[in-house]
């Protein structure tokens, strides 16, 4: 007989995690199936929804995909002072909560922004960005940077030879090396940005609305929250499912999965490029773009961060309070996942990534209703969803440290006799506190920054601070919003540089 | 004493046939050339290579379907031998009791097996703060404090410079052997299985022959290993 070259942990957290995860996403689908209005099928206004889902994700894509192009061929052949600080902000929009993202966004280009004050005193009309406009802007600000970043590694993962090879044979490096490498990358990056803006509610909340405006997701939400047409919102989320599992099965097939922005630091010395100037103003046109309206949010919120009403301090106590047990829920599951590894756990890795927030909230609110008041639980299971939903990332950011552990210590921990939780605490927790704390603190950072499921629950009662800014901006309370969204985004950053922190400080190699 | 009968270990294209008993409490080297098996062989009496048919047993009792950590087997590899989080005293002590709930007589165990391998005082560091010697002789330690009568050595000290070797190779001798321990080593020199092997087994072509004298071996090589040896 033999025996697995690594210790064997106990069986059970693995199980309890997949079987959660299942439960929120089969097992919610299958509540939104059950409970769907299958006979009128959908309305034209739902048909709408539909149709402005698919068009604006993919307009979102292209247009990132496109403005990334030569910001990240700029940052490929550029040495210059603050570039790597450049490349590493350019990984801070995943941590950054979208509402806070959207206020800056509306004090560039919003009614009193910026932009308008710049517009009006020149004598034309202001322009309004609510609507389409809005949502592709906000979120060509969020993936702009990972279209950088992901296109930038196609571009550094050319080795260095072939451009010297070009440059002593005079061959179009263009044609030759770059537009090959643009084919191979392009499409992940192109359907990776499409299924995020398919699933990004937060966005359509605040820039959409309206006939013209509505996201599927947002259908949702408005058959859930105001008509109370539980059939059509689980008809919805049905078809939002649908929509998301194509996406994601798609992007799987094609992506190219690094974006940990690791080997970023080097420059290929190029032969063939002559002036810098374009390059410099596509990478500092992308910089202000980039860092204006956050820019923004601190000068905006600053002034009153100290004044801000006591509802403010509670819902921010008890953001803090979910995203911590979000946070922790997510990395015990992902960590029983990592150990136990194989098939389950690949399928549970993955499966929340083709879910969308709304829909398994539709799905958890379809479930608990009959026994309580939705509002009752809406922070528990907003804990539980955003766990879950936060997974695959903390998943991918542990499990290679789980592997090499296995790897480098299984056998010595075998044959030594260290098992089942003597080899967690011993040997797994101390040998793996640098990704756990990085996956803690990207877990507490994306919780703290939910607005998604959390608006399908949460009475005036149990708001969170996004939400609670969120209503801020409804009743246009913009100068506490701005504060209120200061104090988010603090929060937020500060949470991961608190587990990231911990997890480096006295780490022994 | 260690019994192969009839042992067949083979993965893929590699086969190797193993039918010898090794003596008890004594010093045994593994010779041979690389991919002969050698290390697979170690792997088969830890646990961690099951063979394809035969019967491997301690003192008469089969270890067939004991797990590696409950078999009377230390191993040492050729890396990794330490846990880089854990102080030296720690390392030891999971030799003890691998969930290292040390009661006080255990810990004073530790500290005389550290004393042992000329380590006193040491206890308290971690390996990143101690020199490529001093972690093999952390390790020596353990398996000397280590309830296993039966030592691996897959060339642990591969990495030290030649007299830090033979440094490792006399500890090997003077303190596991003179504990009563039966060691097998794996080695490509032989130069070290003379320094300390009383017996040595020639492992190649598939084949592992039965233990003879060290110098009986090397001064008249059959031609498996006059090919090897060079």
């Amino acid at each position: 007989m033999a025996h697995s070259l690594v210790p064997v942990t106990p069986r059970w957290p693995s199980v309890a995690a997949a079987t959660l995860v299942l439960l929120l996403t089969i097992g919610t689908l299958g509540a939104v199936a059950w409970r769907a209005k299958w006979a009128g099928g959908l309305a034209p206004a739902d048909w709408a929804a539909v149709r402005f889902t698919i068009v604006q994700a993919l307009l979102s894509a292209a247009i990132s995909v496109v403005l990334a192009i030569p910001v990240a061929r700029a940052l490929a052949r550029r040495r210059f002072r603050g570039r790597q600080l450049l490349i590493t902000l350019l990984g801070a929009p995943f941590l950054l909560p979208v509402i806070v993202a959207v206020l800056g966004l509306l004090a560039v280009f919003g009614r009193g922004g910026v932009l308008n004050d710049v517009l009006t005193s020149l004598g034309f009309s202001p322009v309004s960005i609510f609507g389409m406009h809005g949502v592709l802007l906000a979120h060509v600000f969020f993936n702009l940077p990972l279209a950088i970043r992901f296109i930038l590694q196609g571009w550094l993962s050319i080795p260095s030879e072939r451009f010297r090879l070009a440059a002593t044979l005079n061959a179009p490096v263009g044609r030759l090396l770059e537009w090959p490498m643009l084919r191979v990358v392009l499409p992940g990056t192109f359907l990776v940005i499409f299924l995020i803006c398919l699933t990004s509610f937060a966005v359509a909340l605040t820039m959409g609305g309206g006939p013209r405006a509505t996201t599927i997701e947002l259908a949702i939400y408005q058959a859930v929250r105001f008509d109370f047409d539980l059939g059509k919102a689980a008809l919805l989320a049905c078809v939002q499912f649908g929509l998301c599992v194509g996406a994601a099965m798609l992007a799987l097939r094609i992506t190219a999965d690094d974006v940990t922005g690791a080997g970023m630091d080097r420059v290929v010395q190029r032969w063939d490029v002559a002036r810098a100037g374009i390059d410099y103003a596509w990478i500092i046109a992308a910089a202000l773009f980039l860092l204006v309206p956050l820019g923004m949010v601190v000068l905006r919120g600053l002034p009153g961060i100290f004044d801000l009403p006591d509802t403010i301090w509670a819902a921010a106590l008890r953001s803090i309070t979910v995203a911590i047990g979000s946070a922790v829920l997510c990395v015990s599951m992902a960590l029983a996942l990592a150990l136990r590894g194989g098939g389950l756990t690949a399928i549970v890795g993955v499966l929340p990534l083709a879910a969308s927030g709304l829909v398994v909230g539709t799905g958890a609110f379809l479930i608990v209703f009959p026994f309580v008041r939705p509002a009752d639980v809406a922070l528990f299971v907003t804990l539980l969803v955003n766990a879950t939903l936060a997974l695959p990332f903390a998943l991918r950011a542990i499990g290679p440290a789980a592997a090499q552990v296995n790897a480098d210590y299984g056998r010595l921990g075998k044959s030594l006799g260290i098992s089942g939780w003597a080899w967690v605490r011993l040997i797994v927790l101390p040998r793996m506190r640098k990704p756990l704390g990085f996956a803690t603190g990207l877990a507490a950072a994306l919780s703290m920054g939910d607005l998604g499921v959390i608006a399908l629950f949460a009475g005036q009662a149990e708001e969170t601070l996004p939400l609670a800014m969120y209503r801020l901006m409804g009743a246009y309370r913009m100068e506490t919003a701005a504060s209120a969204a200061l104090l988010l985004l603090s929060l937020s950053l500060l949470l991961f540089w608190i587990c990231d922190r911990g997890g480096r400080a006295n780490a022994d190699v | 004493m260690l019994t192969f009968e009839n042992v067949l270990l083979s993965q893929g294209d590699f086969a190797l046939t193993v039918d010898m008993t090794l003596p008890k409490a004594e010093i045994i080297a593994l010779i041979g050339p690389s991919g002969a098996g050698k290390s697979t062989l170690l792997s088969a009496i830890a646990g961690f290579f099951a063979p394809t048919s035969g019967r491997i047993s301690w003192n008469g009792a089969d270890l067939a379907g004991i797990a590696p950590g409950a078999r009377p087997v230390s191993m040492l590899f050729q890396d990794n031998n330490l846990f880089p989080h854990l102080t030296a005293a720690q390392n030891v002590g999971l030799g003890l009791r691998p969930d290292l709930k040390l009661p006080p007589a255990q810990l004073a165990e530790v500290e005389a097996a550290l004393a042992q391998v000329g380590l006193s005082g040491f206890g308290d560091r971690k390996p990143g703060a101690l020199s490529g010697g001093q972690q093999s002789r952390v390790a020596l330690a353990r398996v000397l404090v280590a309830d296993r009568p039966l030592v691996l050595l897959d060339e642990p000290f591969s990495a030290l410079g030649p007299a830090l070797k033979d440094e490792m190779l006399d500890l090997v001798k003077g303190k596991l052997h003179a504990a009563g321990k039966t060691v097998i080593m794996v080695t490509h020199d032989p130069a070290d299985a003379r320094r300390i092997a009383d017996c040595a087994v020639l492992v190649a072509d598939g084949v592992v022959t039965a233990p003879v004298s060290t110098a009986t071996l090397l001064d008249n090589p059959p031609p498996a290993l006059a090919a090897y040896l060079g």
